[in-house]
């Protein structure tokens, strides 16, 4: 990795417009927050509260119980249930795949990829009503598992893997398995997935904040339900659930937290995960 | 004889066995994406076009009536294509102000942050917070802040004498604040795949510009830029099909007035039409109509861009 542009010291200038956009960017948060911890009436006063106030825990029990039929509680747990089995099985279905695409020689193989980065640029999204459909033939219709189904497993997360296995896993090593005689699982389970490791828990990450923030097929496919996801969940608590802003704020509090702390802990290896992935891609 | 087949035999049944397994394996292993992808990608986009082609209630899916080009005829000069060209025209202008300026400043930030920085590991944790952020959190955060009463905005602007403005119910002024929010939490992540991109252009570029006389602004515009144009496309690419469906910001921000995409429709885009007609007035053909007209769109952009990028190569 070259030097290039790092050699110059940052002046203070630099700093002051990087300060103030880190600020920009945690300000909102912060906001949400205060906002959280105070009530109906001073959260839109004015001039406005610039620190927490005593009622943070007050609304948050209030939404943990009450926002979207069962609570945010029950929709984040729903929440975890989801992004945590789509992530799982979206980690270990490319790990399969990139491995085949980046080690394994097979027919078709060429015209399979140039098929898998095609798919990158399909919007889902385009998709919603078929699939609304579907599902409600599936007997899904207002079921957890209509939002994990379709998201099994990505493009994207196919396309990263082979793109880190191309590189990081030598071919001599994957022979030498071979002629121990170690059929094709084995070699998967150990020899790929210890190198791949490092990339499965980037994917990970990307795929589990992907699919915690999906908006517009949970909202279709969890219309009117009872048992919430935490973005289904904040949609109507923001559209007519609660006037009172505290408690929409504790709300979206609720909903941002695991998140927020998931990027505290791993953030460097997120920031590692969504560069490689756009400059290779 | 039979002594000395037994072991034989197995050694066939072993090569076999191995050699299935080198054979089928590999199909083994991509097989689940593509029975995802056809079941839940391929055949729900093909089936879109098909539905587009029906009337089709929310209520009685089964029974479809085939009514041809009709629901296409409808959007562009039929009863509904008021709203139609209305979306469209809002989707083209939210995409413009939300990600030309997020994409300029996230190349001027990314150039910041390639400066020898102490602190740079916060820096861009701070970046990437409000991607961490879901739309919906981040949409009612700033339904707050525009609040035409109590925001704090409108609080700020008082301070120097201006407004109150009624951020939500103005054209330009809801427009503004939507692509504040996407602006809000795109930045960062664009910045970051800039400055990774330009952590890899070859410093002898830098030093050869230096000799030739350029000074930094100028290095910027004659390395930095030309070196990450292929990221540059990337990013393009990325934000015009994100912008293109824009749903979740214009969907949340009307917020307690219940009108999704404004009382208006002033913020409408061609998603939260799609939803609307689909969803809520259980027009599930006529939403299947507007869902190909976006991705039609979004061919035509990807056509576009790919133009402007042979040309700039060309160019090169």
């Amino acid at each position: 990795m070259s030097r290039a542009g790092r050699q110059h010291h940052a002046g203070p200038l630099t700093y002051l417009v990087l300060i103030m956009v880190a600020l920009a960017s945690l300000f909102p948060l912060y906001w949400t927050l205060v906002a959280a911890s105070t009530d109906a009436h001073r959260v839109v006063s004015s001039p406005p509260p610039l620190l927490p106030g005593g009622n943070l825990f007050h609304n948050l029990a209030y939404v943990w119980h009450n926002a979207g039929g069962r609570g945010m509680g029950v929709a984040l747990l729903n929440s975890t249930l989801v992004a945590g089995s789509v992530t799982l099985s979206t980690v270990a279905l490319s790990v399969l795949a990139g491995f085949a695409f980046a080690k394994l020689r097979f027919a078709g193989r060429g015209v399979l990829m140039a098929l898998v980065v095609a798919t990158l640029a399909v919007p889902a999204q385009l998709s919603v009503v078929p699939l609304f459909i579907l599902m409600k033939n599936l007997g899904l219709g207002n079921h957890l598992g209509a939002l994990i189904l379709p998201t099994l497993v990505t493009a994207f997360g196919v396309f990263f893997m082979r793109q880190y296995l191309v590189q990081a896993l030598p071919t001599e090593l994957l022979e030498a398995a071979r002629t121990d005689g170690a059929n094709s699982l084995r070699v998967v389970w150990h020899v790929v997935v210890p190198i791949a490791r490092p990339a499965m828990a980037v994917l990970g990450m990307l795929t589990f904040v992907q699919s915690w923030n999906d908006f517009l097929w949970p909202i279709i496919a969890m219309n009117g339900s009872t048992n919430p996801t935490v973005q289904v969940a904040l949609a109507g608590l923001g559209t007519g659930w609660s006037t009172d802003w505290s408690v929409i704020m504790a709300g979206a509090l609720i909903g941002t937290l695991p998140l927020l702390l998931v990027f505290a802990l791993f953030g460097r290896h997120i920031v590692g995960g969504i560069t490689q992935g756009a400059i290779k891609g | 004889m039979a002594v000395s087949t037994g072991p034989q035999r197995r050694q066939t049944w072993r090569t076999r066995l191995y050699r299935w397994d080198s054979k089928g394996a590999p199909y083994a292993f991509v097989a689940p994406f593509f029975v995802v992808f056809a079941a839940f990608g391929l055949f729900p986009l093909l089936y879109t076009g098909w539905l587009s082609l029906h009337q089709v209630s929310l209520y009685n899916v089964s029974r479809s009536r085939w009514v041809g080009l009709q629901n296409y005829t409808d959007l562009l000069s039929g009863p509904p294509s008021r709203f139609f060209w209305n979306a469209l025209r809002n989707t083209v202008t939210l995409g413009a102000l939300s990600t030309v300026p997020q994409l300029l400043l996230a190349l001027g930030l990314a150039h910041l942050l390639n400066y020898r920085l102490r602190g740079r590991s916060f820096l861009r944790i701070a970046l990437l917070a409000p991607y961490a952020t879901s739309v919906a959190a981040a949409t009612l955060v700033f339904a707050l802040i525009f609040s035409p009463e109590g925001g704090m905005a409108n609080w700020l602007l008082g301070l120097v004498g201006v407004g109150p403005v009624h951020w939500e119910a103005g054209h330009w002024t809801s427009q503004f604040a939507i692509a504040l929010i996407v602006t809000w939490r795109w930045t960062g992540y664009n910045a970051l795949i800039y400055l990774a991109a330009m952590q890899a252009v070859p410093g002898d570029l830098y030093e050869a510009a230096a000799i030739d006389g350029a000074n930094r602004w100028r290095q910027f515009w004659h390395v930095t830029v030309p070196a990450l144009r292929p990221t540059i496309l990337f990013t393009v690419v990325i934000s015009t099909i994100g912008a293109t469906q824009l749903f979740g910001e214009p969907f949340l921000f009307g917020g307690q007035s219940g009108h999704q995409g404004g009382a208006a429709n002033q913020y409408e885009t061609l998603g939260v039409l799609m939803y609307d007609q689909g969803f809520r007035d259980s027009m599930l053909g006529r939403a299947s109509a507007i869902a190909w007209t976006m991705f039609a769109l979004l061919l035509l952009l990807g056509l576009v861009n790919a133009l402007i990028a042979r040309r700039l190569r060309r160019a090169q």
